[in-house]
């Protein structure tokens, strides 16, 4: 492969991109991932870096409605898109999203570096409906890993609201 | 990430005109992001295909041939009512592999190109005949527990690390690709190859071709088949050994078998003289050590991967009994029947 690594053309992409329900015009340069544009570009430090390889779920954000890991999601690519991170899960009042009173409730972190990621995930996995059983929701967040080992409490936190919802 | 030239095609064709051999399609991103973070890839330029109309299509046409777009997303069609009700197999396969976020971003033709998990390939700072040709191939005498025991070079021995694959092998499906010359249609078992003297290569695909879809001819398996995936953890890991199986049945005997196995070679492994040992009889098990001694002949360990000979050889029974007990192997609950 020919090692011309000077770009030939544009080195900025610009892109708009609503973040929980606040709309971005950006000039971004073509090598920033969302999960960069997220942390520095909008000082949203809530999703995680953690391995920055897609190994380990800290950086899960939902885009358009999927859950993603957007340390490999290229900013250029999500142009137009709607994200929402761990910041907009609770209601503009102020109220906490039903999954974030269960984390709580059941104690579902020790340091919280992985709980972003873990809260957008377990959202989404509600929305997906892969709730039904203890193995389904094990199975459906093996993308979440948590070196403090809260695994069982946080699936007792997403179960807990999987059968509150009728989704258990 | 070294920086490059990011371009959004709107039409096929803009996309095949502006590829060169130092440029790359841009799918889910998933591997080739990662890879150049790593700067194992370094292309001048992006080609993203994301906004290109036409590529997510899933249908089925009058023969039952299924057709999957090289956009649709690996979750989009492991959910695809269409796949589920048809190839179930290649819904298993995609469901055993990475993890719900991946397969959201993965897409189809993204999978298929996907490259070697090989610790070396990946670490600029080792010598590697697949990232730089010519310069060796470490894993043959160094750590080599996840590598090829079939198919292997005395220039690499990487297997190809996809679950998707496996399917589409047993499956007999046929990627359909477009360049500046036309559309040319590859059957899986063609796409991929062996590494022989130019591992660098890790598939028949040009330079200049995109992927465009995926076809899988209408095959009546119902419920005899089964996606047996072993690996380190339970979920979310490479496969060390897995086996696809599709058994059709006629008045109890075999009609057809397809046994494609995975994280054994460079590419999908069969072996059509293995299937057709099982194939116009009944699903004898005694018959299938038989079946698995011909898939794995010729079959060498590296050391650290001898132990995949046996495995393998236990795991291509053990699917055989799924497939024809039409039990086939459940990604959510593990325990293997
Ligand atoms: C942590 C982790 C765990 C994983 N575990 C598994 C696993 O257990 N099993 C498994 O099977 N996979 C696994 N994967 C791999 C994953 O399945 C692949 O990364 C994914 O399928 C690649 O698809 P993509 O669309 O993201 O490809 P991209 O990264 O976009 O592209 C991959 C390659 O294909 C080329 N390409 C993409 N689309 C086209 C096209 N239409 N035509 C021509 N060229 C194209 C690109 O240029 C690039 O070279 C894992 C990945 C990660 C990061
Ligand atoms: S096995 Fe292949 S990919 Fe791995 S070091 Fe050897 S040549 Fe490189
Ligand atoms: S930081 Fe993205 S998966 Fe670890
Ligand atoms: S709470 Fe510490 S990593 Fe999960």
């Amino acid at each position: 492969m020919p090692d011309d690594l000077s770009p030939r053309g544009p080195e900025t992409v610009a892109l708009t991109l609503t973040v929980n329900g606040a709309s971005h015009a950006l000039r971004v340069p073509a090598w920033t991932t969302l999960l960069d544009l997220l942390r520095e570009g909008l000082g949203l430090t809530g999703s995680k870096k953690g391995c920055d390889h897609g190994q380990c779920g800290a950086c899960t954000v939902i885009l358009d409605g999927k859950r993603v890991n957007s340390c490999l999601v290229l900013a250029a690519r999500s142009d137009g898109s709607e994200v929402r991170t761990v910041e907009g899960l609770a209601s503009p009042d102020g109220a906490l999203h039903p999954l974030q009173e269960a984390f709580i409730k059941h104690d579902a972190f020790q340091c919280g570096y992985c709980t972003p990621g873990q809260l957008c995930s377990g959202v989404a996995l509600l929305q997906e409906g892969h709730t039904r059983t203890e193995d389904e929701i094990r199975e459906w967040m093996s993308g979440n890993l948590c070196r403090c080992g809260a695994y069982p409490n946080i699936l007792a936190a997403i179960l807990e609201v999987a059968r509150k919802e009728g989704r258990a | 990430m070294r920086p490059f030239h990011y371009e959004r095609p709107r039409a096929l064709e803009e996309a095949i005109a502006g590829k060169t051999e130092a440029s790359r399609f841009l799918g889910g991103g998933t591997n080739l992001i990662d890879l150049m973070k790593y700067d194992v890839e370094r292309p001048a330029s992006l080609l993203d295909l994301n906004r290109l109309e036409g590529l997510r299509e899933v249908e089925r046409d009058r023969e039952g041939t299924l057709r999957i777009g090289a956009l649709v997303s690996n979750a989009d069609a492991a959910a695809h009512p269409l796949v589920r009700e048809h190839h179930p197999l290649l819904a298993d396969a995609i469901l055993a592999g990475a993890t719900p976020q991946l397969r959201n971003m993965a897409t189809m033709g993204g999978n298929l190109l996907q490259r070697t998990r090989c610790y070396y390939f990946y670490d600029r700072l080792t010598p590697c005949n697949k990232r730089e040709p010519g310069t060796g191939c470490p894993a043959k005498e160094g750590v080599n527990r996840i590598h090829a025991i079939l198919g292997t070079s005395e220039h690499c021995i990487a297997t190809h690390p996809s679950d998707m694959c496996v399917a589409l092998a047993a499956l007999e499906a046929v990627v359909v690709v477009r360049g500046p010359s036309g559309e040319r249609r590859i059957r899986t078992e063609d796409f991929h190859r062996l590494p022989g003297d130019a591992p660098e290569r890790d598939t028949t695909l040009d330079a200049r071709e995109v992927v465009t879809a995926i076809e899988i001819p209408a095959r009546l398996y119902g419920r005899h088949h089964t996606y047996l995936k072993l690996r380190d953890r339970l979920s979310y890991a490479f496969a060390l050994v897995s086996v696809a199986v599709t058994m059709e049945m006629q008045e109890g005997r075999v009609s057809r078998l397809r046994v494609a196995l995975g994280g054994v070679a460079h590419k999908p492994w069969r072996v059509p003289e293995a299937e057709a040992l099982l194939e116009g009889r009944g699903p004898e098990e005694a018959r299938f050590g038989a079946v698995a001694d011909r898939l794995l002949q010729g079959a060498r360990g590296y050391g650290h991967n001898d132990f995949k000979i046996g495995l393998a050889r236990l795991a291509i029974a053990r699917a055989l009994h799924q497939a024809a007990a039409a039990t086939p192997q459940s990604h959510v609950a593990k325990r293997i029947a």
